[in-house]
């Protein structure tokens, strides 16, 4: 096994918010003891409903945040805000919204070439336009998009130039933060399909951040499941699809509609909502809607155990 | 008769570079208690054949139809006055955004009795009364007290719970509703498709689901309609539909589904959705199409029969005889 690309331990993000006048602050705990490694060439998935803090680990480990505790290790270098300038070039993001990520006011040819202003301010002019007209064509794109507005391209294309913008500084991770969800059907295969590419040429980690579990089955290596914030289970693609060990996981996997009407199988209805993250519960957070749940649970968070196939749960599913 | 008929409807808007054809000659009949589905990608048409009806377009709009009628009633023929009774209480609409349908600067308890004001013109009371019991129906805990809440202080599923017992508050006949679950998680998602069965089981109504997600309409519909380009290319059961799709795009989108992916790579379907300017002579979809001939880039096809989904397209016969790989 090769070292791994990315190292999370124990990573937090909490946020205080400003109650009333009267009130007191309250502290919201997006992200609470997150581990994981990400091996080179791999497809690490984080999957789990708004809120879950699926987010927030992107903008952690995109070093747009810094962690509350915990530590987080890229390419080897442990990450302290000092770090970030130049660590930032190893790891790139690519975001949900091709309509907002985009200025509408810059040409493709710019957009793709401002990385590489802000970072390699030594390189030549006629460098960086070689190097965003290379990326063009390695996206799939043509050489005369170069000179075009956003506007002038459909939500695929434009989750294209956002993916070879994310590549200009060769990346070692990419982090994808719902890069299909906002595009249809046909088009989402040709863009997971181009990341799938690029994944085999350059040896690419990805954290793969999504809700919709038949991509995840599809694209990703390893599975992290995560609910308000903490990991409630974690295990190679396979493994968790084909058996679920939390409860949260298995009702997860089992509202996910799938494409095949002969296909009646039973569905776990889920009671309730989320709670808020400011107000967690004491014990598993899952407890107040799993039909499993015990005293015990209610007691004490469980911790996430077992070997290559982790799960967090006091009664987990065999 | 149907509840609901539509026959050749088509919508065109005036746009600053000319007219742009959204809906062209779409057909559905939704009988009582029937669960029917639209499916399509986006720019498809499905959202805006469905707005059409309910009369909520802009007025650079126009609407043709051979017919448009709600039991019976040519909806084309009567006046906006005598449409308003209709719309709203017979034929009720659920939007996407619940976030953004609800009016921010009222509470939900008002919003809700607006409608049982104007339309059944019930007391104070009673209003209150029959508020409960909606809130109550769709599942909202508390149903009194959410009542004096505003949209922002509730989750997005349970504004969605608000708009449809808005949309069920006159018992219509007919629910149309418009990606109801697209911006709710699946967990939530799964909770509101069951209640809308629930109620249709419970009232009668029929039901028009607009969707893009395959697999909302494989676990829910009955019949199921495929729309490309402002046009209707298949209609079929929707068991059928998936064992057999009969028009190639529908082959090719169920395909590029991950779930059904055999290898890494997905099959995909190359190029975009005409817009206005690329609009193609022929079969709207033989740019992209892998059985395309030049019939089809020149001759707009015409829907088969039922037998073959009444898809709309030249080769379908060749394609179930297997001729057409």
């Amino acid at each position: 096994m090769t070292a791994p690309i990315v190292q999370a331990s124990a990573l937090a993000r909490h946020y205080i918010v400003k109650g009333g006048l009267l009130s007191k602050p309250a502290t919201v705990k997006a992200l609470s003891g997150v581990d994981f490694d990400l091996q080179p060439g791999k497809t690490l998935a984080i999957v789990g409903e708004s809120g879950c803090g699926k987010s927030t680990l992107a903008r952690v480990v995109t070093m747009i945040e810094e962690p509350t505790s915990g530590n987080l290790t890229i390419n080897g270098v442990d990450i302290t805000p000092s770090k970030w300038a130049e660590m930032r070039e190893t790891v790139q993001i690519v975001f949900q919204d091709p309509y907002g990520s985009l200025n509408p006011r810059q040409r493709i040819g710019q957009i793709l070439k401002e990385p590489l202003i802000i970072n390699r301010p030594d390189m030549s002019a006629a460098d960086r336009e070689a190097r965003a007209r290379e990326l063009i064509e390695l996206v799939g794109l043509r050489p005369e998009h170069y000179d075009r507005y956003p506007h002038m391209f459909s939500g695929g294309q434009r989750q294209r130039i956002a993916i070879a913008r994310a590549l200009m500084l060769n990346p070692r991770v990419l982090v994808l933060d719902e890069p299909v969800s906002a595009l249809d059907v046909s088009i989402q295969s040709q863009i997971l399909n181009l990341l799938v590419e690029l994944q085999d040429r350059l040896n690419l980690a990805y954290l793969f951040i999504s809700h919709d579990l038949s991509v995840v089955k599809h694209f990703a290596d390893d599975v992290i499941v995560m609910y308000l914030g903490r990991a409630v289970e974690k295990a190679p693609k396979d493994q968790l699809f084909a058996a679920p060990r939390h409860p949260y996981s298995k009702a997860l996997l089992s509202t996910t509609p799938r494409a095949d009407p002969g296909a009646r199988k039973e569905r776990i209805k889920l009671e309730g909502e989320l709670p808020s993250p400011m107000n967690i519960p004491k014990g598993c957070a899952f407890a107040q809607r799993c039909w499993l749940a015990t005293e015990e649970c209610r007691a004490a968070p469980p911790e996430l155990s077992g070997g290559t196939h982790q799960v967090a749960c006091l009664h987990p599913l065999d | 008769m149907s509840l609901l008929e539509i026959r050749n409807l088509t919508v065109e808007f005036a746009t600053a570079s000319g007219q742009f054809r959204a809906v062209d000659g779409v057909d559905l009949s939704v009988d009582k208690g029937e669960l029917m589905a639209i499916v399509g990608e986006s720019g498809s048409g499905k959202s805006v054949s469905m707005l059409a009806l309910m009369g909520l377009l802009p007025w650079t709009a126009t609407i043709t139809a051979d017919q448009l009628s709600f039991e019976g009633i040519d909806l084309t023929k009567i006046s906006a006055r005598e449409r308003r009774k209709i719309i709203g209480k017979d034929i009720a609409m659920i939007f996407q955004e619940p976030m953004s349908s609800l009016n921010p600067c009222f509470t939900v308890g008002f919003q809700i009795k607006e409608a049982l004001r104007i339309h059944l013109g019930l007391n104070r009371k009673d209003r209150h009364q029959r508020a409960i019991e909606l809130f109550d129906q769709v599942g909202i805990p508390a149903p009194e007290s959410r009542l004096k809440t505003f949209p922002h202080q509730m989750s997005g599923g349970m504004n969605q719970r608000v708009m449809i017992a808005m949309a069920i508050a006159c018992t219509p006949k007919l629910l149309i509703a418009d990606e109801p679950t697209t911006a709710l998680d699946v967990t939530i998602q799964a909770q509101i498709l069951d209640l809308l069965l629930r109620l249709r089981d419970e009232q009668g109504m029929g039901l028009v689901l607009i969707t893009h997600d395959m697999g909302v309409v494989a676990e829910t519909a009955e019949r199921v309609q495929v729309q490309y380009a402002g046009q209707k290319v298949e209609e079929q059961p929707v068991a059928d539909l998936f064992r057999t799709p009969r028009h190639p795009y529908t082959t090719a989108l169920l395909n590029a589904l991950p779930e059904r992916a055999t290898s890494k790579m997905l099959p995909t379907i190359p190029g975009v959705v005409p817009g206005q300017f690329d609009r193609p002579k022929g079969c709207l979809f033989s740019p992209r199409c892998q059985h395309a001939n030049d019939i089809c880039r020149s001759l707009p096809p015409t829907p088969h029969s039922a037998q073959f989904g009444k898809a709309r397209c030249h080769h379908v016969e060749q394609i179930t005889a297997g001729e057409l790989a």
